[in-house]
């Protein structure tokens, strides 16, 4: 029972000075990228939407850094590591979701909107309840979306700098360090600084990972069987925890519901999980802001092409990486599971095992790295959301300048990146999964709905889009707060008391039907508005044609 | 313009395409999760080695999210966009 051994002791691995120097030299890049990118930030529309001067495939790369988040990158090779095939379904979803971005919104919306959803829906309803509603949804998005990353900022430094768990203000002064990077390249940098910092990010992060899968596949000749069957070799079962009898691995780890087989409930959960994982991407507000850095709609279309393409390709290398950890790592998915940073260690410690220290610092660096640029790219929506339709449409009802816009789009990033800091802080040592699932069921149920009913449903209307909007995501937080998420569960985020009433820890499939069919009735109680189907038309034709859309501006 | 038969024909087009596409791709997404978590037995049938049809299945959703990208793009070069460009050109040629 060597593992079990390995297990009580878990150690971190490599060298945390050289994990922070080859950090420190992406930074210093960074940055340097991101002072000569602000050079040419004049107008709002540079600062919200790069002067759209992007080409596809540049934003293509863009949008792959900014959707594979820590918890795409650590969390699906981890999620693989430990819990096999379960692990696998999740890449699946994140996958799948863009053909709804690449069909149904990408170019509709390049063509509509200005820079944010609020943009498109008050093009045909009542601008001030629209916006409002759009920004509070987009702002609650973003929080739970930053909250799980800064979250995992904290367990990867557990992992990488050693510092531990208990150490709170060690690792508050790193969260605290990764959110001024964050604040600085936002405020400076605006849009283009960030999707240069996405573009060098994801970059690395391919090249990373396509070393490390090549590695791992040239140990197996190649051959994908062969990997899996030492993966299923070296771990025959797992303990968890030291109370909990062993759970059996070996086969099950090819098969599906290791994680969400137990029960029907289980079952039924993955299946809400699934629903809002396809259907959250094309409703992520980051995701749809980056639509309105390209010329064009059709420059809009090959941005989603590359990005799917990058963001498939990336998965197939994670399966290999997941089932390559608990394959080749000393200990496999036993000591993943218990390694500091739980399960999200076991990309660095493949790393570890396969190139020693030096592949470790660089595969952390990029984790880092990661984390870093996707909050960057959060920050500038949530930011721009508040400032072009709370601060300058529904307060200022339009009456101030871009400049003045601007500068409250830069106060409200330094502002939400000190709230991110704070609730990083707070946050380390919750369950992370659940908040970036929290994220697209909200982004499924509040934002979908009445971003398709607006680009293709005549009749649709302010009460409508109010209804759909307010009802997703009043119903989402909701039935997550009375979920087994938050409380009731041994690994509920609080175990100790109970007040679950909704028995699935993902509510998607109740709210996402629930704000579709929202969207519906409000529209009817609304009643029919002449002048609202009168700008449809207009909307329409813009929308298809792309004529009277905003123009790239010219330097 | 929106009445006009040129939009109501581009308008068609695209609709002909992303509806049945885009509820194709959801069934099939949702078949392969239906599946995975009530069929585990069928997703363990061996194929080849130790690649069972789970994995198999799994992959074929890759190759299906590419294909339809594939297709989606040729579709809109080919008829989409000739016909979005002539009717942008006509309204701000007129403007």
């Amino acid at each position: 029972m060597s593992f079990l051994a390995q297990a009580a002791t878990p150690q971190g691995v490599g060298s945390p000075l050289l994990n922070i120097s080859i950090f420190a030299a992406f930074v210093v890049v960074t940055l340097v990228v991101v002072f000569r990118a602000s050079r040419s930030n004049r107008t709002a529309a540079d600062y919200y939407a790069a002067g759209r001067s992007f080409t596809g495939p540049q934003n293509g790369v863009a949008i792959a850094g900014d959707y594979l988040s820590a918890a795409s990158f650590l969390g699906i090779a981890g999620a693989i590591a430990v819990n096999g095939y379960d692990g696998f379904l999740y890449s699946i979803g994140f996958l799948v979701a863009w053909l709804v971005a690449l069909l149904l919104v990408a170019e509709l919306l390049r063509n509509t909107g200005k820079f944010t959803m609020g943009d498109v829906l008050s093009f045909r309803m009542r601008q001030r309840p629209v916006r409002a509603a759009a920004a509070t949804s987009t702002l609650v998005v973003s929080f739970f979306y930053l909250l799980a990353q800064m979250a995992g900022a904290g367990a990867l430094i557990a992992l990488l700098l050693q510092i531990p768990n208990s150490n709170t203000v060690g690792q508050g002064i790193v969260i605290a360090v990764v959110g001024a990077l964050m604040i600085t390249y936002v405020m400076v940098g605006g849009m283009k600084g960030t999707t240069w910092v996405q573009i060098i990010k994801a970059t690395l992060l391919l090249i990373g990972t396509a070393i490390i899968t090549v590695w791992v596949l040239a140990m197996f000749g190649f051959n994908l069987s062969a990997l899996l069957g030492q993966a299923v070799e070296a771990n025959p079962q797992i303990q968890t925890s030291a109370s909990a009898a062993p759970k059996e691995l070996g086969e099950r780890l090819l098969i599906p519901g290791l994680q969400y087989g137990a029960s029907t409930t289980a079952k039924i959960d993955f299946l809400s999980l699934g629903l809002a994982l396809v259907l959250g991407t094309a409703g992520l507000p980051h995701i749809l802001m980056r639509f309105y850095t390209v010329p064009s709609s059709k420059e809009a279309r090959r941005s989603v092409v590359w990005a799917i393409w990058i963001i498939g390709i990336f998965y197939l290398f994670s399966l290999v990486l997941g089932y390559g950890a608990s394959a080749l790592v000393e200990g496999g998915a036993q000591r993943i599971a218990t390694a500091p940073g739980g399960t999200n260690s076991a990309a660095p410690l493949l790393a570890y095992q396969l190139g020693g220290e030096f592949l470790l610092g660089i595969i952390s660096a990029i984790a880092f790295a990661t984390i870093l640029a996707v909050v960057a790219g959060l920050t500038i929506t949530a930011s721009a959301s508040y400032a072009h339709d709370v601060y300058a449409n529904v307060i200022k009802k339009g009456q101030t300048s871009p400049d003045a816009e601007v500068r409250v789009a830069r106060i409200t990033a330094v502002v939400i990146g000190i709230i991110a800091i704070a609730a990083g802080i707070l946050a380390r040592n919750q369950n992370i999964a659940f908040l970036v699932a929290l994220a697209f069921a909200v982004a499924a149920s509040a934002n979908l709905p009445t971003i398709l009913y607006s680009l293709f449903w005549k009749r649709f209307n302010t009460t409508g889009a109010l209804w759909s909007i307010y009802g997703g995501l009043a119903s989402c937080v909701l039935l997550i707060v009375f979920s087994p998420a938050i409380s009731g569960r041994p690994t509920s985020m609080l175990p100790n008391v109970d007040f679950h009433l909704f028995p699935l820890a993902n509510p998607g499939l109740v709210s996402i039907p629930l704000s579709f069919l929202l969207g519906v009735i409000g529209t009817y109680v609304g009643g029919k508005q002449p002048v609202e189907e009168g700008k449809f038309a207009e909307m329409e034709v813009r929308s298809l044609t792309g004529a009277g859309s905003e123009k790239a501006v010219a330097h | 313009m929106q009445a006009t038969p040129e939009f109501a024909d581009l308008r068609r087009k695209l609709r002909r395409f992303v509806f049945p596409m885009s509820a194709a791709f959801l069934i099939w997404y949702l078949l392969y999760v239906l599946l995975a978590s009530f069929a585990p037995g069928f997703m363990a049938i061996p194929v080849v080695g130790n690649i069972n049809v789970g994995l198999v299945i799994g992959l074929l959703q890759f190759v299906t999210t590419f294909v339809i990208t594939t297709v989606y793009v040729r579709y809109a070069n080919r008829h989409l966009d000739p016909a979005a460009e002539k009717i942008r050109e006509q309204i701000e040629g007129a403007a």
